[in-house]
């Protein structure tokens, strides 16, 4: 769940504005040169896309006893790399601001750095290390879309309590107080977005493995395939 | 590919399993209001923390009902689960239209690297 309209101190409002700014702008221009140069790539982000609409209209129980919705970003973010979750997940919380009432305009830059910069990026990091020391793929698949679910509410916890510390307990004393809002809520919902991410991906493998060897998923593959091809040449 | 689908189905059934469980063992019930959005509870955790906080700004548009709420909720899950199906359902449809091609055109069924190569071209 996003940070709702007007909740945000306009300072802080104006602050995630400027830092989420230049990670959106250069997410457009590698989008745009990723369209360029491999136009079959489009469908493909399309439905990266269409995976993050559909998982953050998905509002789930858990188990604290509330409902929140995952992001959907891990799996872009592993296609694609990270910039392109930056548009992509800014499409898809302008769609919510705009016609659900749901986060905001005002509250858009620090919910655009959780869930398109953020979650996405912490996933991929997590991604690409697993897929270094050979862990298989869709176990590293699983992970990176947990931990950009999960990452991204415990920015989001981060967000509301650098601007409403508690005048207690100060800023860890309200982490602790929206962590337990929003990080707990979304430890389950994590673990089912990992599981469809993976879903999702098998589906690819079976589908897409043209693709997925371009993109680089598939590392193995794209060697015996450059063997064949010299082979054939 | 059997065993594919079978896996399949039991990673949506794991999902299904996660959603409904809290609702079945009544996690909720220690609430006035239970499940509700965790972003309205953080509103609340606001006002706890500072009573004087107002909003300063308001949705230019809100659903005037919770049910029109949900029907927008319902229209975003239906574009994004239409557009992926589309994928799949092009991906499947090409590669069905290559396999039958190959067949044609060697008059015998393709072996799996050749079909591989034309997916990779086209």
């Amino acid at each position: 769940m996003h940070i709702a309209e007007g909740f945000l101190p306009p300072a802080h409002a104006v602050a995630w504005g400027v830092a989420s700014a230049p990670f959106v702008v250069h997410g457009v221009r590698s989008l745009t040169r990723e369209v360029r140069e491999h136009p079959e790539s489009t469908l493909l982000l399309g439905a990266s896309g269409a995976f993050t609409f559909v998982l953050s209209a998905l509002k789930l129980p858990s188990v604290t006893g509330s409902c929140s919705h995952p992001t959907g970003t891990g799996l872009g973010a592993i296609l694609f790399r990270p910039p392109a979750m930056a548009v992509l997940g800014t499409i898809t919380l302008l769609f919510q601001a705009l016609l659900l009432a749901h986060g905001g305009l005002t509250t858009l830059g620090a919910n655009v750095f959780s869930m398109a910069i953020a979650g996405p990026w912490a996933g991929y990091t997590v991604y690409r290390l697993l897929r270094r020391y050979d862990v298989p793929l869709m176990v590293a698949v699983f992970s990176a879309a947990f931990v950009a679910d999960l990452s991204t509410y415990c920015v989001t916890s981060v967000q509301l309590a650098l601007a409403f510390p508690d005048p207690g307990s100060g800023f860890l004393g309200a982490l602790g107080k929206f962590g337990s809002i929003f990080a707990i809520t979304q430890v389950p919902l994590a673990v089912s977005e990992g599981l469809l991410t993976v879903l999702v991906m098998r589906l690819l493998v079976q589908s897409s493995k043209g693709e997925l060897t371009r993109l680089g998923v598939l590392l193995a593959e794209k060697q015996s395939r450059t063997e064949t091809e010299a082979v054939t040449r | 590919m059997r065993k594919n689908t079978r896996i399949n189905l039991l990673l949506l059934l794991a999902v299904a399993a996660l959603a409904v469980l809290p609702l079945a063992l009544g996690l909720g019930d220690h609430k006035k209001e239970p499940f509700t959005g965790s972003d309205g509870e953080a509103e609340t955790a606001i006002t706890e923390i500072e009573p004087d906080y107002k909003p300063w700004f308001s949705p230019l548009y809100e659903p005037p009902s919770g049910e029109i709420e949900s029907a927008l909720f319902s229209l975003q899950a239906a574009l994004g689960a239409g557009v992926l199906a589309y994928y799949f359902g092009l991906r499947r449809g090409r590669r069905q239209g290559e396999r039958r091609a190959l067949e044609g055109a060697t008059g015998n069924p393709a072996p799996g690297s050749a079909e591989e190569s034309t997916a990779e071209r086209s």
